[in-house]
């Protein structure tokens, strides 16, 4: 009875030792968590904006976010690459602070908004008309002869219409593979808008918007920009277009396309400002940059908007949306133009800057 | 006497406790999937109202995909759904039933368990990467070694139609192929489960009459258990119909209804994936949903007509154990 008597406080003890410690814990805990939040509300209060959209953007807005986010403590950036139709949805249901999109809005989708939606050209790019074929010889190509391969009228690459274009090359009997985005992008837009603007057949019977009813069983349909580039590397006799930086991420060689002064221009970040600076823009910037007058531009280009409500509900939200929109538009463009952007020409920043003065909050 | 009796009576009000809390939470959990489905169904209807509004019955038999005129039509989805999951059972179940009777009526011991362990490991890799290998190793492989010989040998047949099979790598066929990798792991274990729950009594009753192995196995096993063996089949086939990103990755993606298998095509659930984020207007939007509901119809007619089948020509057998 004795041995039992003892064996009982002894295990007593034992577990009044271990809650003790356990209480101790607690308490630690306790502490560490209130020094954490004191540490908290020392800093100042950060603003978290939201936005969605293009992922042809996303690389330009990570590397922003990086560098603004360093001398702005106070904002912070959570972007979702969901493409561009997602991101004009989120603005339109309100859930982001912005959004951003390849191509313009339409009309009947303006409609439908809460509130007037201001287009901020927030980078330009080219989109390479990218191919695979034996020895990756260097070719020139023009648009009407681009709209035919993507219509089906030109079926070999050694057909006369694309051997005119390329004295000297030796051309395969190789059946070309039309390859193009499966789903709606803003570079398939900016690729019909080009063929749009070049080709009456083409406009006719397809058309420019972000999905379009590509000419029945012509190619392939492949999913994202990395998907096409993906396909025209694996199949020979293939075409397809893309970014400028995935074509040169993945070394695949791209066409030089013929401009409307005649020329034969490689897409770079240089020929593309030159399209910039020649293209016509609107006030409200609604504008579409292919096939432009300067002599030195590249044709398949095209711009890329930040969409905002002209009235932010938040006006927290609204003063640091804009204070990081006015510098994304000026000294952001050094830096996206390190990432295979081209940089908006002065003239069209300081318009930008007027517009983005007129936002309310 | 009295007293064991007594125990016995309670235990049994205890145990008849836990017997009906027991029922009651597994009916739960079992009324919670037919809730869920239910509620799938109701919001797939919901935002597709505004296309079958618009198209009604047309959708299902229209082969029109133009979102820049807002016209739509489900047929060529519903057409490579269902073609391409043939495929994959075509390929994948003799393959299956063949590994699961060697696993249990004829590997050795020691070869049973590593696999065992490879199927497993087959069905655990992420369709993600699998749709990666055959876009740049399988399709690729195809191209060169079995679409030429099968067009040359088989051409005449309209499936295999086409002097196109020279110029495509992705496909119905490749995405066929794919499916049929991912249906075999799932075919091949439930089988296997299947072959193994097939009485001893009923092999050694075969020997006894003499019975050759592969009569054994025939008469005695796979008779026996083919029951159950549609029922893994079934369970492969609803894999095959729901897969998205492998299959996007090889098929092609074109919105088309061609007979040939070299062509290009898509499936009801790789276009959603690939269109959805980018629907921009809302019939667009609401025509994907559609889509969705005819996934969950086909799916639905799929198992019925199975069902159907299944009453017609199997006999008594093992069910599934699942």
């Amino acid at each position: 009875m004795k041995k039992i008597i003892l064996s009982i406080l002894g295990i007593g003890a034992v577990l009044a030792v271990i809650l003790s410690i356990l209480n101790a814990k607690r308490h630690i805990a306790i502490v560490g968590t209130a020094a954490l939040l004191a540490v908290q509300n020392n800093a100042p209060a950060q603003t978290l904006i939201n936005g969605a959209g293009s992922t042809f953007d996303y690389p330009a807005f990570t590397k922003w976010f990086e560098t603004y986010g360093n001398d702005h403590k106070d904002v912070r950036f959570n972007y979702a690459s969901i493409g561009s139709g997602g991101g004009q949805k989120q603005l339109l249901n309100q859930t982001v602070d912005f959004g951003a999109s390849d191509a313009p809005m339409t009309d009947t989708n303006m409609a439908t908004a809460p509130g007037k939606i201001l287009h901020i050209p927030i980078v330009a790019g080219g989109v390479a008309i990218m191919y695979n074929l034996p020895g990756d010889p260097k070719l020139k190509l023009d648009g009407d002869t681009l709209a035919n391969i993507y219509l089906g009228n030109i079926t070999k690459w050694n057909d006369s219409k694309i051997a005119a274009l390329n004295p000297g090359v030796d051309l395969p009997d190789l059946a070309i593979v039309p390859v193009h985005r499966t789903e709606g992008s803003g570079t398939s837009y900016i690729f019909t808008d080009y063929l749009t603007s070049v080709s009456p057949i083409w406009a006719d019977s397809v058309g420019k918007a972000s999905s379009v009813k590509w000419p029945a069983g012509i190619g392939l349909g492949a999913k994202g920009s990395e998907g096409v580039a993906g396909q025209v590397k694996q199949i020979s006799g293939a075409i397809g277009y893309g970014e400028l930086a995935y074509a040169d991420q993945s070394k695949i060689p791209y066409a030089n396309m013929k401009n409307s002064s005649g020329n034969f221009i490689s897409p770079a970040p240089d020929s593309v400002s030159a399209a910039l600076a020649t293209a016509s823009i609107p006030d409200d910037f609604r504008f579409s940059m292919v096939n432009p007058p300067g002599a030195d531009a590249y044709p398949v280009a095209g711009a890329s908007w930040v969409l905002v409500y002209q009235q932010q509900k938040n006006s927290e939200h609204g003063r640091k949306l804009v204070e990081f929109l006015k510098w994304a538009v000026t000294d952001g463009q050094k830096l996206s133009s390190q990432l295979d952007y081209a940089p908006l020409p002065d003239s069209v920043q300081q318009r930008e800057l007027k517009l983005i003065d007129t936002i309310k909050y | 006497m009295n007293e064991p009796a007594i125990t016995r009576d309670l235990k049994m009000t205890h145990g008849q406790f836990g017997d009906r809390a027991f029922k009651w939470l597994t009916l739960l959990m079992a009324f919670s999937v037919f809730v869920l489905i239910a509620l799938i169904g109701y919001e797939l209807f919901v935002g597709s109202k505004p296309a079958i509004h618009k198209f009604g019955w047309h959708f299902l038999v229209s082969s029109d995909w133009d979102p820049g005129n807002d016209i739509y039509g489900a047929l060529p989805f519903v057409f490579g759904t269902v073609v391409s999951s043939l495929i994959a059972l075509v390929i994948a179940v003799p393959i299956s039933v063949a590994t699961a009777v060697y696993l249990t009526e004829l590997a050795p011991l020691w070869l049973r368990q590593p696999l065992i362990m490879f199927i497993e490991l087959l069905a655990a890799i992420p369709s993600v990467i699998l749709g990666f290998w055959g876009l740049f190793i399988m399709v690729p492989w195809l191209h060169l070694h079995l679409y030429p010989p099968l067009g040359a040998t088989l051409g005449f047949l309209p499936i295999f139609h086409g002097s196109d099979y020279g110029k495509y790598y992705n496909c119905m066929l490749a995405a066929g192929i794919i499916l049929a990798i991912m249906a075999i792991p799932i075919i091949t274990s439930v089988s296997r489960e299947i072959l193994r729950s097939v009485p001893s009594l009923q092999r050694e009753a075969a020997y006894a009459l003499g019975a050759t192995r592969w009569e054994v196995t025939r008469i005695a096993v796979l008779s026996y258990a083919r029951k159950g063996i549609f029922g893994a089949v079934i369970l492969g086939l609803g894999r095959a119909l729901g897969e998205t990103m492998a299959v996007t990755m090889v098929i092609g993606n074109l919105p088309q209804f061609k007979l040939s298998l070299f062509q290009p095509a898509s499936t009801l659930a790789s276009w959603i994936a690939t269109q959805f984020s980018e629907a921009t207007s809302d019939l667009f939007y609401s025509a994907l949903f559609e889509l969705g509901l005819v996934l969950m119809g086909v799916t639905v007619l799929v198992n019925i007509i199975a069902q159907l089948l299944l009453k017609t020509f199997a006999g008594p057998g093992v069910k599934p154990q699942h």
